[in-house]
């Protein structure tokens, strides 16, 4: 069974598209950004979350009208959600506010608004959870998860410059830092709170969305030792046209358990699930239309000889013939011919 | 390698695994009685899903050092008093400086002296008329900072102890590495739990010099606390009145201090009210003996955490046992008992954070992430037998093997579950299987290409090979940032997912192959692969 049969896409002819694509989705997501601002959870915003199970059930509305009337502090900024299975009667209460910070008064708000619920005469509730961070954590919580997202970026960038080649390392995180600026930009259309779990999710998503570029990069790698008279933009639609069935599968299948975690994950993984499911699809969709062309400006339309002298590990396999090296004999300067892209590189 | 001695490590692997990973919590599940060494390495359920008490507190280090620079300059008062060196004033203006007034020019190399013998851990600096600054060292600082946030996971650690709380975690975290996170899982009195925490229990036994006064300023002498002697505030001590606060000038140096406690347990006192006995250490008692014999007749001020509890009249010579009473309730002596146990903090303590989670939370998240864990599994599962027929049952098998061994490993080295744990084994699902399609696509292409099945099938594990080790060391560099970053839930994720990378290159590469040539084995004649 094959998605595509034998593609032939010249992927690189619609690169100016894409990046134009992506630049207005990112410039949308920034403004979006700039004018509401960014929606943080309570461990980077810092205040109260209570989490109250009722003995009977009760309406969003009521437990809202209840705080409008008893804890108007609130105002605007509090939440009012039910949570959970219907069954359980939970209702999530947030309010910007928290508790001085010194001493035990951090949960003097979760008690205000307890106290609230309690005056509106709503039957009996108990504190099922709670979560009161103090805002001070969150500055510096958030100055660590850009730099744990930035090392990991440059971890990844000397990886695949020591493992390919340095144009091929470019290309990979600026890919990677598309999906990033294009996941954000996401999130900030569907107003999806900044949490931890979105973070760990971005994070994620910049170790796995390089998975489909290194299996492209791979592939051409292997081609620019076959492929020594065509121009490295052959080289690269080819490589493209011949891993895209299994780019599209491997990240179909990751989707997949994605989009389980979605729609059956519950309410605290909702963030941490979008942010996965928009960050394999863009992470796809860089690694086909971005990753390589960034890898082609890097180079120009040199011919391909230089790209051969890409260190050679793969030789796990039958590849014997061709070894690093191999290129600096290779007459290749040919920059515009036109070869068929679809032509196989195979080994031995 | 022989295939049969493949297909035995691979067994072995499994049967392992699966003990340690998955029959324990089938066992659990369906109350299988069963031996303990088995279900001994359980995989640990984080607090998210059990449930419990997550708290962030901050060391206020500056106590610490402001204690240190008091202690200094009382002992620079005192040594300067003996040696008959008349200075002017002697103060604090913050945590790390002290200074010392108009040293009079006459004695200013008694006064030099005098102060190096103290002040070693000081800087010292002159000024004009007769001023001299100290100023701590900076070494110093930091060590006192470092060992003051020690000594309070310390102390919170025997607080947490005595009250009872089965494997809780307390660790030291934060960028200036003076927070401490404390997880007690399955505790629901949270108000208690966090009032022993973070109660300085600071005990200190001092001579009262005059008092009780209703008001500050009646004690003071020309508008200032005397020399040595500080004003304390605390109740009047009249049985039922909390409400008006009294003060005492005592001296600033304690008799006995709460280092000198050998035990405390709640007790009763004359009038049937709660107290709090306590027992002192031979050295402590030896000094209390003193102080007591000398000031028969006095007043005692028993003075905790800066407020005076109660101060009973000195009737005769104590030595090594003492009682606390004041207007105490059962609860707070049993807390103040376990408090003053486990020894007072070396500064104060603010939260930072609060997270409770009931127990119905947390079966709420387990029931969804089993649900997402049995979609995501069928999704993939029906998709890898739809497309690659049979040799999506190898992936299959792969892809079991690899949860297995994740939840093997995991029970193992005693890795704890979270919620986005369970997010990350889901996710190991989808991205697991990744390498079996890159394999499989490529055995496809080199079929294509009109290898034989045999060859087609060793090239492409062997191609793709250096590209799955890429990917995965991609991801891991990811995954460890992300350790790195995350406290909790967020190291529980990072930790499923990097051992889901290690299992899974495992399963797809050796057990996969393995699968394909027990195929092999089987039909002598291969003309045909179902891919």
């Amino acid at each position: 069974m094959h998605i595509f049969n034998h593609p032939n896409f010249d992927f690189l002819r619609w690169r100016w598209h894409a990046i134009a694509l992506s630049w207005i989705i990112i410039i949308a997501g920034g403004i979006t950004l700039a004018t509401k601002g960014i929606p943080r959870g309570v461990e980077f915003a810092g205040g109260t979350v209570v989490i109250e199970q009722f003995d009977q059930a009760v309406s969003v509305e009521q437990v809202r009208t209840a705080l409008d009337q008893n804890y108007p502090k609130g105002g605007q900024n509090s939440i009012v959600q039910s949570t959970g299975d219907p069954s359980q009667r939970m209702v999530m209460i947030r309010v910007p506010q928290v508790g001085a910070e010194a001493g035990a008064s951090l949960s003097t708000t979760a008690q205000e608004v307890e106290a609230a619920l309690m005056k509106a005469n709503l039957g009996a509730f108990h504190r099922e959870g709670a979560e009161i961070v103090s805002p001070t954590v969150g500055a510096e919580l958030e100055k660590k998860g850009l730099l744990a997202t930035v090392l990991s970026l440059v971890g990844i960038l000397i990886y695949l410059a020591f493992r390919f080649q340095f144009s091929f390392g470019v290309g990979a995180v600026v890919a990677t830092i598309h999906d990033l600026l294009i996941t954000a930009a996401f999130l900030a259309f569907f107003r999806y709170d900044l949490t931890l779990n979105v973070i760990a999710a971005i994070l994620t998503m910049t170790g796995y969305s390089t998975n489909d570029t290194i299996v492209i990069f791979d592939r051409v790698r292997e081609n620019l030792r076959s492929m020594r008279r065509d121009s490295l933009r052959d080289v690269i639609n080819a490589s493209i046209n011949q891993t895209l069935g299994r780019t599209v599968i491997t990240s179909g299948t990751a989707l997949l358990t994605a989009l389980a975690l979605f729609f059956f994950g519950g309410e605290v993984l909702h963030g941490f699930a979008f942010t996965m499911v928009v960050g394999i699809i863009t992470g796809t969709y860089s690694s086909v239309f971005i990753a390589a062309a960034i890898v082609s400006f890097w180079r120009g339309t040199a011919p391909t000889r230089a790209a051969a002298h890409a260190p050679v590990v793969s030789g796990a396999g039958g590849s014997g013939p061709q070894r690093a090296g191999s290129g600096a004999t290779a007459v290749g300067s040919q920059p515009q011919r036109k070869t068929k892209p679809q032509r196989k590189a195979r080994a031995s | 390698m022989t295939l049969r001695w493949k297909l035995i490590t691979i067994l072995v692997v499994l049967v392992a695994f699966a003990a340690v990973g998955v029959y324990p919590i089938v066992a659990e599940h369906y109350g299988v009685n069963s031996p303990a060494f088995l279900m001994q390495k359980q995989l640990k359920l984080g607090l998210d899903l059990k449930g419990g008490v997550h708290l962030v507190l901050r060391v206020q280090t500056d106590d610490a050092l402001r204690l240190q620079t008091e202690q200094e300059m009382e002992r620079l008062r005192a040594d300067l008093m003996t040696k008959g060196i008349v200075v002017g004033n002697l103060m604090s203006p913050d945590s790390t400086h002290f200074v010392v007034e108009a040293v009079p020019p006459a004695q200013d190399a008694a006064f030099r002296a005098a102060a190096t013998e103290v002040g070693a851990n000081f800087d010292r600096s002159s000024g004009s008329n007769g001023t001299y600054t100290f100023t701590m060292k900076p070494n110093i600082q930091l060590t006192l900072r470092e060992e003051s946030v020690v000594q309070a996971r310390e102390t919170i650690e025997r607080r947490v102890n005595e009250l009872g709380v089965t494997e809780p975690s307390i660790a030291q975290q934060g960028a200036n590495g003076d927070e401490i996170l404390v997880q007690l899982p399955g505790v629901t009195d949270v108000d208690r739990a966090k009032e022993i925490i973070r109660s300085t229990g600071l005990l200190e036994l001092k001579i009262v010099e005059q008092g009780p006064a209703a008001t500050r300023e009646l004690l003071l002498t020309n508008g200032q606390e005397p020399p040595g002697m500080e004003i304390v505030p605390g109740s009047s001590g009249t049985p039922g009145d909390t409400a008006s606060t009294v003060f005492y000038l005592v001296r600033k140096v304690a008799a006995v201090s709460g280092k000198d406690l050998r035990n405390a347990r709640p007790t009763i006192d004359e009038n049937n009210q709660a107290a709090v006995s306590f027992t002192l250490n031979t050295d402590g008692g030896r000094r209390f003996g003193t102080v007591t014999g000398e000031n028969i007749g006095r007043q005692l001020a028993i003075v905790l955490d800066g407020r005076v509890q109660s101060a009973p009249r000195i009737d005769g010579r104590i030595t090594t046992d003492g009682r606390i009473t004041g207007s105490f309730t059962q609860e707070e002596v049993q807390n103040l008992s376990l408090i003053l146990r486990s020894g007072a903090l070396p500064a104060s303590l603010t939260y930072l954070e609060e997270r409770t989670i009931g127990p119905s939370l947390g079966a709420d998240s387990i029931r969804s992430g089993v649900t997402a864990s049995i979609v995501g599994l069928l999704l993939v599962i029906s998709f890898m037998l739809v497309y690659y027929k049979l040799s999506g049952v190898n992936a299959v098998v792969a892809l079991i093997f690899n949860l297995v061994i994740l939840l093997g490993l995991m029970a193992y080295i005693g890795a704890v579950m979270t919620l986005p744990g369970i997010a990350g084994f889901v996710l190991t699902m989808g991205i697991g299987v990744d390498s079996n399609v890159l394999i499989f696509e490529r055995i496809k292409e080199e079929l294509e290409a009109g290898r034989g099945v045999r060859a087609a099938i060793n090239a492409g594990f062997n191609r793709v090979f250096w590209t799955l080790f890429d990917t995965h060391i991609a991801a891991a560099i990811s995954c460890m940032f992300l350790f790195q970053f995350g406290t909790g839930p967020i190291r529980g994720f990072a930790i499923t997912l990097v051992i889901g990378l290690i299992s899974n290159l495992f399963t797809s590469i050796f057990v996969s192959k393995t699968l394909f040539e027990l195929e092999l084995e089987r039909r002598h004649q291969v003309a045909t692969l179902s891919i």
